[in-house]
Order: structure tokens, then sequence, then C-alpha cells
């Protein structure tokens, strides 16, 4: 054992010794030669037969000196040090193709090892919590799509939180929670901040703690405590990362709060629960009667019970949830439960496998691609080769080169790689546009380095298979006859040569075809109708103060605040709402009152806006039928109501909607206008029912913007709406005002970054498709040059040369583009969840595909072609 | 080169490197080929030079040890002499060889009895 191990460590250590050790050996042998020169003059020999008895006897310096180096030393690292020698000076000598090669295959890896890391972030790593497998999302299924319908009441909560045998525990955060709810004022500038409220036990449920102070006392939980916790985001951002925060008191809402501690910065709750937002704040969520009664609005995570599944805790819930519906009196209870990691990120699981699959098909190209330049240089290397085998290089030393060559590329390349895939995953993880959930996560972590590595060596072997192959069977014999003058290239390999070139081919089609649909589907979302138009229109958040506590008071406010914004030159239409499009949702039902309704017949759910007068024409919300709201819709008069097309055609279907009665609970409503439809919950679904009341004649609502229609830049925007508003509120937040394309274009950014990360793919792929028909051509042209003088002197003409080329190229685009059609025709079933408004077997995208390729094909045969069209016969006859 | 016959006897010579050594004290690679020579009548190096392959391997194994000196005629030369792991490894090596050839010696014997 011992002896083992000594011995490896002399032998590494010898290793690295070489020419010392081989001084050392050189010493002895001489003085060993001495003594036996001696020997043999003291028998009686002369000099020079003591020295060539004594050189037979001894044996040749070299071959010792090898063999003594081989026992003492790692003779397998040896000539592997031999081979990458060879190799860097080889590579160096071939400057243009290793720095191509590293090139390509570098963003091969580069964009591999990014969406790994993105991969790995979204699907394989565990959520940074405690125990993560074990946490499960409670949600209420009434609802398809508004928040109203996901969420429960805080009695339905207790109740299913008291009663539950699969879950050690229940916690819940306030769903309704507005982005930018809290105004800060203070010593510095204003700034709204918005905050969740969470029940006592969320973060212990989670398992997360505070880096500083402590959490939630229960009973801060239970009255109206003055109690915050801040974000580690927010809390380095505003107070540069403050030890001392705790115990500090800030200004919320005109609301003295304390600061009792900071969340670690591992905890991102925004990431995970409301990906593409921010959350600054943490606030107790009182589970009081009050809060009961504001209706479904807390959502709800479970931590399951050690041995319970999934499964289990659905059927209990099921069972739970009729009783609880009852009590509470409630229209719609449904609990309905997911594993909370499916929750987050499963909705990204087929764009995701889309994007590891088509980062998969670039590195084949990439691959293909390099086998056949490789191909091309051992054709060009034979010479070497042959001097190689002629100074008595083994067949197999010869078939290592190639892989050795392959694997020093491909490790160059994987540094390269590396280097692009942190870049990218940095870039990613700040780009605040793509609302991706865990987005902030995503990073080059050992997983990566490993799949990188992975990722390099793999590549290394396939692209130097192929010609490590081809030395076998070519071996000397083959290039002996290649190389002789006036012969074409090997049939073999030209053969071998075009299946790459078509391979790469297909696989391209394949990505253009992919990325063609989604291409188009983004289109189509873009075009949707959003029944808003959101170009020249912007947003600023203008909450009451508390100062304002009543209704009167508030809307004296709100008018003070549209005459001054409606003053500034420039502004076309200002208006309020409580919500703007494409964030949180709530809804109603909202019955017509001439119709009987039951359990068993509902009245449709609606969602609801609280605007103003003015609201349409800043959104520029059609108005279809009726009249606009006007500012003498107001408590004093009949209480009115505004609804959508869909609602409309709900409630009254074929009549005219317009002074027609809506019922609700407490008031009835007269219809006085009919709008169009506002996509409100995505680009990509429709509208539903939509209902506006007027803010003069309501108090329910949490949060008030100003839309502004304007043709100025935002900058001069917000100065001046500042400025204007300047006597009435003077502690307005900076910088808050968001342009509705903004809105919109955070809706579409998953689908934007699916779309563009697939169209440069496709890009690259396309690139190195053509480069490859382009080699392939090329290669084959300056093989023929004779062959093509020849044919010249015979009488050819170069228009036919060059045609005899391009079709040459087209060809195998022609059949590469065959094999990728038919593929894509498959493959691109796959793709259905992720399009839109597009069928899987667009015509029109397989037929922009064909031409693109074939046009990318001409085109690279065109240029060998030319080069073939202008060879002189004579010169081509003449050389060689 | 004729490796068949270091081959076979590579251990044998581990073996004579170190009984060598033993019994005489420290000595430079020529006087230990010249030894060994002497005792197998040239039947174990097919040249001199190999004894420093067993030389370098024994070393490295921590069995021997070298240290440069002065030759007879005045030459740098490497002096080796066996070590405390090295005398262990000649009574192991020794007493296993005692056994071997015993066997071997038996079986023969009982064969040409037959």
């Amino acid at each position: 054992m011992w002896t083992r191990l000594r011995q490896t460590i002399a032998r590494l250590h010898a290793f690295f010794r070489t020419s010392d050790l081989d001084r050392d050996f050189d010493t002895e042998f001489q003085s060993h030669a001495a003594l036996l020169v001696e020997d043999h003059m003291r028998r009686g020999m002369n000099a020079e037969q003591a020295e060539r008895a004594a050189r037979l006897e001894l044996g040749g310096l070299t071959q010792i000196r090898e063999a003594h180096r081989e026992v003492r030393g790692v003779p397998f690292l040896d000539t592997l040090f031999q081979d990458l020698r060879y190799t860097f000076r080889t590579l160096r000598r071939d400057a243009s193709f290793t720095t191509f090669a590293i090139l390509i295959v570098g963003l091969g890896i580069g964009a591999s090892s990014t969406i790994f890391s993105v991969v790995n972030a979204l699907l394989i790593r565990p959520l940074p919590f405690r125990d993560p497998g074990r946490l499960v999302w409670i949600a209420n299924s009434g609802g398809e799509n508004d928040l109203s319908g996901q969420t429960v009441t805080v009695g339905s909560f207790l109740d299913l939180r008291a009663q539950t045998k699969s879950f050690s525990d229940i916690a819940a955060y306030y769903a309704f929670y507005g982005v930018g709810d809290k105004k800060l004022t203070g010593d510095a500038e204003p700034e709204r901040l918005t905050g969740v409220p969470v029940s006592q036990n969320f973060f212990p449920l989670l398992g997360v703690q505070p880096q500083l102070g402590r959490s939630f006392t229960t009973e801060e939980c239970q009255g109206n405590h003055p109690v915050v916790l801040l974000s580690a985001g927010f809390w380095k951002r505003h107070f540069a990362s403050d030890p001392g925060i705790v115990g500090r008191k800030l200004t919320l809402n005109d609301r003295s709060a304390t600061v009792i501690g900071v969340m670690p910065s591992s905890f991102d709750f925004a990431s995970v629960f409301a990906p593409g937002t921010r959350i600054d704040l943490f606030l107790p969520l009182p589970l009081t009667p009050e809060v009961d009664r504001e209706g479904n609005d807390l959502s709800m995570v479970g931590r399951l019970r050690p041995g319970a599944t999934v499964r289990q805790a659905q059927a209990e819930a099921a069972v739970l949830s009729e009783p609880i519906r009852v009590k509470h009196n409630r229209d719609e209870l449904r609990f309905t439960l997911s594993p909370l990691e499916e929750h987050v990120s499963g909705r990204l699981r087929p764009a995701l496998a889309v994007l590891a699959c088509a980062v998969g098909v670039v590195m084949l190209i990439v691959c293909a691609n390099l086998s056949n330049l490789q191909l091309a240089r051992t054709a060009g290397r034979q010479k070497e080769t042959a001097i190689r085998v002629a100074l008595g290089a083994g067949r197999g030393r010869l078939i290592r080169q190639m892989p050795t060559e392959s694997l020093v590329l491909s490790c160059c390349a994987a540094a390269l790689g590396l280097v692009l895939a942190i870049a990218g995953t940095r870039v990613l993880a700040r780009l605040d546009a793509i609302s991706l959930p865990l987005r902030e996560s995503v990073h080059v972590d050992p997983a990566a380095l490993a799949f990188t590595l992975l990722t390099a060596l793999l590549a290394g072997l396939v692209f130097g298979l192929v010609p490590a192959l081809q030395v076998r069977a070519g071996a000397v014999h083959d290039s002996l006859k290649d190389a002789s003058r006036g012969s074409s290239e090997g049939m073999r390999r030209h053969w071998i040569r075009a299946t790459l070139v078509v391979s790469e081919i297909a696989f391209a089609c394949v990505l253009l075809v992919g990325a063609g649909l989604l291409i188009r589907s983004f289109l189509r979302v873009l075009d949707v109708n959003l029944g808003f138009r959101p170009e020249r229109a912007a947003a600023l958040r203008v909450d009451p103060g508390s100062q304002y506590n009543t209704r009167a008071k508030r809307v004296a406010y709100f008018e003070e605040m549209l005459r001054r914004v409606k003053s500034v030159p420039g502004i076309e239409a200002a208006g309020l709402t409580d919500v703007l499009p494409l964030g949180h949702n709530r809804s109603w039902s909202a019955g017509a009152k001439d119709q009987v309704y039951s359990r068993s017949h509902p009245p449709p759910d609606a969602f609801v806006r609280i605007v103003s007068d003015g609201y349409l024409k800043a959104m520029g919300v059609p108005l279809r039928a009726g009249r606009d709201l006007t500012e003498h819709d107001n408590a004093s008069s009949k209480p009115v109501i505004l609804i959508n097309e869909t609602l409309a055609r709900a409630l009254w279907p074929g009549r005219n909607a317009v002074g027609q009665i809506v019922q609700y609970t407490d008031v009835d409503r007269q219809v006085v206008g009919v709008v169009e439809d506002v996509r409100h919950l995505a680009l990509e679904q429709g509208s539903g029912c939509e209902m506006y009341l007027p803010i003069r004649q309501t108090d329910d609502y949490s949060s008030v913007d100003l839309v502004v229609r304007t043709a100025m830049p935002l900058s001069a925007l917000a100065s001046a709406v500042r400025g204007a508003l300047r006597p009435i509120e003077p502690s307005l937040p900076a910088n808050e005002f968001r342009t509705l394309q903004e809105l919109v274009d955070r809706a579409i950014s998953p689908r934007r970054f699916v779309v563009m990360l697939l169209a440069g793919f496709s890009v690259f792929a396309l690139v190195l498709a053509s480069l490859g028909i382009y080699g392939l051509i090329s290669y084959s042209v300056t093989q023929r040059t004779q062959e093509i003088g020849i044919r010249m002197a015979l009488g050819a003409s170069a228009g036919d040369m060059q045609s005899r080329v391009v079709l040459q190229a087209l060809r195998l685009a022609a059949l590469g583009t065959l094999i990728g059609i038919a593929a894509s025709w498959i493959l691109a079933r796959a793709l259905s969840g992720l399009l839109f408004g597009v069928s899987s077997t667009d015509p029109a995208t397989f037929l922009g595909t064909l031409i693109i390729l074939t046009v990318v094909a001409a085109f690279a045969g065109y240029l060998p072609a030319r080069r073939a069209s202008r060879i002189d016969p004579m010169m081509a006859l003449r050389s060689n | 080169m004729a490796e068949t016959k270091s081959d076979i006897l590579q251990g044998t010579l581990d073996l004579m490197v170190l009984k060598t050594l033993d019994a005489m004290g420290p000595l430079h690679g020529y006087g230990i080929a010249r030894r060994i020579e002497q005792l197998s009548e040239d039947a174990v190096l097919v040249n001199q030079g190999t004894i420093y392959l067993c030389l370098v391997r024994l070393v490295q194994k921590g069995w021997i040890k070298a240290e440069w000196g002065t030759s007879e005629n005045n030459r740098k030369a490497k002096f080796y002499s066996i070590s405390k792991a090295g005398r262990k490894q000649l009574a192991a090596e020794a007493a296993n060889w005692a056994r071997v050839s015993g066997v071997i010696g038996r079986l023969l014997q009982l064969s040409a009895q037959r």
C-alpha cells in the first residue's frame, strides 16, 4: 500500500523533473561507461577496443535513457503531453481554422450553458426554502384567471388550517397587495413601495429567517400593529445595507411604522410568487373579521406533514371544501393543490424544453460543421501523416491525434463558452423587463460548470470521432491514391462530408421552422386588438392621502387633479382607474335585474374597474353604444355602470344593453354605455366580462392610477404633471410614470424571451449550415480544378460550370431541407402549446423556411461556382 | 531489446540487487552490475544499462537509497545502499523465494521419480 503510494508520488514527481533526472542519469551512465572502459583496458585492450566493448556491454545511452524515463515517470502522461504539444503547434500553424473552430464551438457551448443555467434555476434547482418538496400551493379554482377566483377568504383559510390533517401548517399572504401601495415619505424623495401582508407563520413555514432582527409575532398579526420587515433588495437600495436599521421608524402612507427586521437576500418573494415585480416590504396580515369581509383575497401555501402526499392532501381538501363553502356562504370554493415548484415554473416547462432542444440541435450542427472541417483538414494533411508514418508513428498514435486536437479545441471553446455563459446569465438576471420566475437566481453554478465541461468533452469526442475513423479507414493507401495527380476526391470521404452537410441543413431547417412558428405567433400576439391603445399613454399612481378621509373630500381631490392635469398643454385626455390592464384583477358577480339566478344558474362574474370620466378617452377604449361617464355621475345622481360587449351579450343576448339594469348585492345600476372588450389578463387571452363603475359613486378601491394620453416624452410629461399637481400633492413620488406600452411589453416578455433566443439560435444554425455548404462545395471545386479545366478545354462554357456547381449545392440543400421539413412537420406539434393564432403546420412558415434555405444554399454555392467558372484551363492543366 | 529475459527475471533482479546491497554495503551501479553478472553468469542482464531501470524503481519504492559519491576512478557516481524497508522486503522476498523454490523442487523430484 505505502510502497505503491510512494512510487506513484515519486513517478509523478519524476515526470515534472524530466530534464534534471535525465542529466543525473547521463552522469551516472557516463561514469559507469568510464569504469567499464578502464576495466577492459586493465585486461589488455587498447582504448578503442575497450570503448567499443563497453558500449556493447552497456547498451545505447538513448535507448536506456528512454526506458529509464518510462520506468521512473508516467509514460502515458509523457505521450499525452507530446501529443498536446504537437496539437498546439499544429493549431497555431492553422490559426484561421483554430479561431473559427473555437468561435463557433464557444458560441454553441456558451448558448448551451446559458440555457442550462436557466433550466437549472427554474426546473432543477429546488426553491430557496427549507425542504421545498413538501410545499404545496393551495388555490381556489373558482375562477379560471382572475385573482378573486383563485384566492380564499380569511374565514375559509382559518377553517382549512384548523381542519386539515395532511398539512403540518398552512400560511397565507394577501394576494391583493397593490404594487406601490405604500408611499414612503420622510427625509428623502418620496417613494412608492410595494408591501405584502403575510400571515404570522408565513416565514417559519417556508423556513426563512430574517438576516437581521426578527419575524412577526402572533400579537402583531392580530391587530393593526405598525411594524414592517424589509426585503434585502430594498434594504440595500434605500438604506445602503445599514446594519442599525432595526428599530428605525419609517413613515408609510403618513403613518409611522417600525422596522423589526430584514429578510435575507436569498429570499426573493417576488421572483417566486410574483415574477417581474419588486417587493420592498412585508407587513403583518391581520386575520380579522374586517379582512374576512373583503372577500377572496388570500393566497395559501401549505407544508405537507411527513408521509402525506399531494394526492392525499387534495382528496382531503376536496372533502373539506364543501362544508367550509356553506359555512361562509361563498359561491365557489374548491381547493386545488399543486406542488409549489410546479406552480412557480410549471407553465414555463414547455418553453424551456423547446429552448433546451433547440440549443442541443445547435450543438449538433456545430459538431457536424467541425467534423466536416476536420475531415477537410485530414485530407489536406496526408503528407504530414505520411511523414509521421514513415518516422514510425503507430496507427494508434495517429488515430489519437484527431480526438486530441478536437478535445483541445473544445476545451478552449469551453473557456470561451463559460465566459459567454457567465455574461449571458448576468445580463439575464438583471433584465428586469423579463418577467420570468426565479430570474434573479439564474447564474453559472457548479452544476452549470460541470455541464459546460461535459458538453465540451462530448462535443470534442463527437466532432473528433468521424475524422479519427477516417484515419483508420483511409490509412495510407487511400491517401496515396487520392493524392495522385488529376484524380478527384475519394467517393467515400465525399459521401461522409455530404452526409454531414445534409444533416446540418436538416437541423437548421427544424430550428428555422420552430423559430418561424414562434415568431409568427409573437407577431400575432402583438397584433391582437387589446381594446385600448397603449401607445402615447402613460399612468401615474395618485392614491389620495389619508387626509382625504371622506368620499366627498376624495372626489373633490380627484376633480381638482383632473382639472389641473387636463390644463397642462399637450395632454389630450386624462382619467382615473383603480387597476391598469395586465395587472391584478378582481371580479364580482353581476346579474341582470330581470333575471332570476340560482346556484345552478349563477350570474356571470365580471372584472371590476373603478374609473372616472375621461378614462375611456385616455386609455383609448372605444365606446360602442350609449355614452361615456361624466362628472355628473356622482353620489347624488342615479347609480350607473359601463359594461363591455361580452357582458352585454351575456346578460342581454340580442338586445340593446343600454338602459338595462345590472343588479348587485347592494345597489342597482343602470347601463349607460357599452365599450369594447379590453384584454386585461394577458394578450393571448380573451377578455371575459368587464364592467366600469364611476369612482364618484363607490369607495371600493384601494389604489388610484392617473392615465393620461399625450404625445409628450415621458420626462417632459413627468415634470409637467408634477408641476401642475404640486399645489394639491406636494409629495408626488418622482419618476413614477409608466407608459402603457411598458405594461404590454412586460406582459409579453416571456414570449419575447423565448422567441429572441430561438431566433438567435436558428440564425446561428443557418450561418453554420451555409458555411458547411460553402466549405464542401468550395473544397470540391479546389479538388476538381483539373477536371474543370479539362471540361472547359473541351468546350464547356463558364456558365455551364457555374450552374453545375450551384446545382451541386442546391441538391444538398434540397435533400437536407426535405428531411428537415419532414422532421419539423412531426416535431412542430410539440410546439402547439406555445403557439398563438398559428397552426403547427402553418404553410407560410414552412414555405418561408424552404425559400430561406434555398436562397442561402444557392448563395453558398454561387461563391465557389464563380471561382470554378474563372478557372483558366491552361493554368489548371499545367499546375500540380 | 530482448525483453523476455529481463521480463521473466524482473522480480528476481530486484531480489538480487537487494541482496547484493545487503551483503556488500553501498555500491554504485557498475559494482552492482558486475556482481550480478558474476553470480548469474550473464543470464540476467542483457546489457548493463538495464540495471538502472531496476535501481530507479527500487529507489522510488523506497527500498534502496541513492547518494552521490566519488568512484574509484574519481568520477561522480551514485552509490546505492539498502534501506530499512528494503531489508524487510528482502526478508519477505527471500522467505517467499525459499518457499516457492522448495515447492518447485519437491514437485520436480516427484515427477522425476515416476
